[in-house]
């Protein structure tokens, strides 16, 4: 990968809160009256003085939801260059994760706001994770901090936190053009496993030694009727590969492979999904993701252990 | 020597040039390099009475006697798993040979690996086929793995941790091929060294292997004759004996993904090529003078070094940092740049130079060579020879 997204957000995150954004208009009854129109909602401390004053506030407020209200830039609005999210954004555009959705939005209010409050608000880097694989496609993560305050005063905060992914098929998780398994009787109930959602290790019904790959007959005791047991899905990066080049079917590069020892005592082959390949490392803890591909294949994938 | 020890010897080498595009039949070539080695060896193709190959080759025994016009054939022979074939097709040769089936046997391989079938991408119908071969490949084709360089450095990344051997070690492996491949003229990278900067720049295929890790991709063929040590004396070369050749599988083996028993640091079934060819030859690793190793990565030539007890485990690193490999090291490997210089021609073109360095005509010659030991493919079913005098 050309562009160094992990180094640029280190940076970003570094730099901390960005150059405040003023307010277009102060705090104002027009815009609250349009508002709750429009949400319908018909709380009277929103409209009516004396309704507010009974329940106990000095005058009308606004709608706390309505914080992000205040500080839009409008239509023909741009965000400032020192902007985080605008700087993070930029990147992965370049990146090729062109597309975006919002995924997250938590608002914290530290008190109502009053008509004619003159707001400002601040935003900070907050984590940027990836790439991630999901059904948008490969993407990255990028969880920002906006402050909202009035003089020197913190009125409200919201983590917000936004998808950039590139789109398409050639960005899908192994789809249509997955690497399919050859599925013997042998191998069927670990496939099968998978499917529903279960890690599945061979068993030797007789001496009860551990196996993977499975096989029909156990090389310890020459025993051919193995069961199997549940993995509990956790183990450790044992080795690793970082796959650049050639194309392989269903991927996109770079993508990890890891060999995975199971706490079980087996050794695992998957792909190490929602790591930066950068950062993998050997004896590094994971836990088993099971990948859905279709209806027909589900792959032992893993993840970083949380 | 015991068993097929010095029984057999090699009388004839021939090879098309090495190329990335032959513009020709691969039957053509495998013709081509057999009547090579039988004008080399002096002999006639209706001499001929039996021939080897690997069961990857396109080009059948019928088919190739058909096109040299070799009469009848009493023995005919196919080596599995890829590379690792290589020196079991004149093992194959050897024992027919000691057994009285046949008298003169050719092994011979060619393909078109670059401009053709390129092994070195990622097959979807290796990992679909409806055999033990293809239940082994979806432990590892479905999640992503499933080419050559990729398999290697899975192995690579374990060995790197447990020894502490870096991407440079790797990497003087491939200077040092190359440097043996800019003096010889047969070779695709002639006057063409690399210098380990250049290695360490150069992309990656799949981390930790740079490109200048893998193997070249060539056209071309090769072919090698083998005949009885007694008929060997009376024919055109001077005869280079077969002094032990053997075959190796190790334990919970794999073809490439023997990802799951012991260290991941060494390689068994060469192990157990080793111990049979210095029992068969009467010699140790100490007795070798010239050592062709199969180099399709760069990692698996610092393992072989362990494995077939050139120096200690895990200090191949320092034996070909102190330029232990190089033609007038402790050890010359692969005098004729391997095939990471010469030409990838699943380490047939390596037999060849096991030949002239015993012949004394290699065009990077050791002096006083009376051992040379070839491998075959390493990660896979592998074999080897000792050659000598």
């Amino acid at each position: 990968m050309t562009v160094d997204i992990l180094g640029r957000a280190g940076q970003v995150r570094a730099a901390g809160e960005c150059a405040p954004r003023s307010a277009r208009d102060p705090v104002n009854q027009p815009m609250i009256n349009n508002w709750v129109e429009a949400l319908g909602d018909a709380n009277p401390i929103y409209t009516s003085e004396a309704a507010a004053r009974a329940a106990g506030h000095p005058g009308v407020v606004a709608p706390p939801a309505m914080i992000q209200v205040w500080t839009m830039a409008g239509l023909h609005g741009r965000r400032a260059a020192d902007d985080p999210l605008q700087i993070m954004t930029a990147l992965l555009d370049e990146a090729g994760f062109t597309s975006v959705v919002a995924t997250n939005c938590e608002q914290t209010y530290h008190r109502y706001l009053r008509v004619g409050e003159h707001l400002r608000m601040t935003t900070a880097l907050e984590d940027v994770t990836g790439p991630k694989r999901t059904a948008l496609g490969d993407g990255w993560f990028v969880t920002t901090r906006n402050v909202w305050y009035s003089g020197e005063e913190p009125v409200a905060e919201m983590r917000f936190r936004v998808l950039k992914f590139a789109p398409g098929p050639a960005a899908a998780p192994a789809g249509a053009d997955a690497v399919r398994p050859v599925v013997s009787r042998d191998t069927a109930f670990f496939w099968e496993g998978t499917a529903a959602g279960e890690l599945r290790i061979q068993r030797c019904g007789a001496c009860g030694t551990l196996r993977h790959p499975p096989g029909p007959m156990c090389p310890s005791c020459g025993a051919d009727d193995p069961g199997y047991v549940l993995a509990s899905g956790r183990g450790t990066v044992f080795s690793y590969v970082v796959h650049h080049h050639p194309p392989v079917p269903g991927r996109t590069v770079p993508f990890v492979v890891a060999l995975v020892e199971l706490e079980e005592g087996v050794r695992m082959l998957g792909g190490l999904v929602g790591v930066d390949p950068g950062e993998v490392r050997i004896g590094m803890a994971v836990e088993a993701a099971l990948t859905r591909v279709d209806d027909g294949l589900t792959l032992p994938d893993w993840r970083p252990a949380r | 020597m015991t068993g097929i020890g010095g029984r057999a010897a090699v009388v004839g080498i021939g090879a098309t040039e090495f190329s990335k595009d032959s513009r020709r039949s691969e039957l053509k070539l495998a013709a081509q390099a057999v009547r090579a080695a039988l004008a080399d060896a002096g002999l006639r193709p209706a001499d001929v009475d039996g021939l080897v190959t690997f069961t990857m080759d396109t080009n059948t025994e019928a088919a190739v006697a058909r096109e040299l016009g070799i009469p009848q054939l009493r023995f005919f022979s196919r080596i599995h798993y890829g590379g690792g074939a290589a020196c079991a097709t004149v093992q194959q040769a050897a024992l027919a040979i000691a057994a009285g089936v046949a008298e003169v046997v050719v092994c011979y391989r060619a393909f078109n690996e670059r401009s053709g079938h390129r092994f070195g991408q990622f097959s979807t119908a290796l990992a679909s086929a409806p055999t033990s071969s293809g239940v082994d490949a979806s432990w590892s084709y479905p999640m992503g793995l499933g080419t050559p360089g990729a398999q290697v450095a899975m192995v690579a990344r374990r060995y790197m941790h447990v020894t502490g051997a870096t991407s440079e070690d790797f990497g003087r492996v491939a200077v040092a091929d190359r440097r043996h491949a800019a003096t010889n003229p047969k070779a695709f990278f002639y006057g063409r060294p690399i210098t380990l900067a250049e290695h360490q720049a150069s992309r990656w295929i799949t981390e930790p292997l740079h490109l200048l890790d893998c193997c070249q991709e060539s056209d071309g063929g090769v072919a090698v004759v083998v005949t009885s040590a007694e008929r060997a004396r009376d024919l055109a070369q001077p005869p280079v004996l077969v002094r032990a050749a053997a075959q190796g599988s190790g334990p919970d083996q794999f073809v490439m993904t023997s990802y799951y028993r012991d260290a991941l640091t060494g390689l068994p079934e060469m192990g157990i090529v080793a111990n049979q060819l210095w029992a068969q030859a009467g010699i140790t690793a100490q007795d070798v003078d010239v050592a062709v190793l199969y180099d399709h990565f760069t990692p698996f030539v610092l393992m072989q070094l362990e494995e077939l007890g050139f120096c200690p485990r895990g200090e191949a690193r320092h034996f070909v940092a102190d330029g232990g490999i190089e033609i007038d090291g402790r050890l010359p490997v692969n005098p004729h740049g391997g095939q990471l210089g010469e030409a990838y021609i699943h380490g047939m073109n390596g037999i060849a130079e096991g030949v002239r360095q015993v012949r004394g005509t290699a065009v990077n010659q050791v002096a006083r060579v009376e051992h040379v030991l070839v491998t075959a493919g390493t990660g896979v079913p592998t074999s080897g020879l000792v050659l000598g005098r």
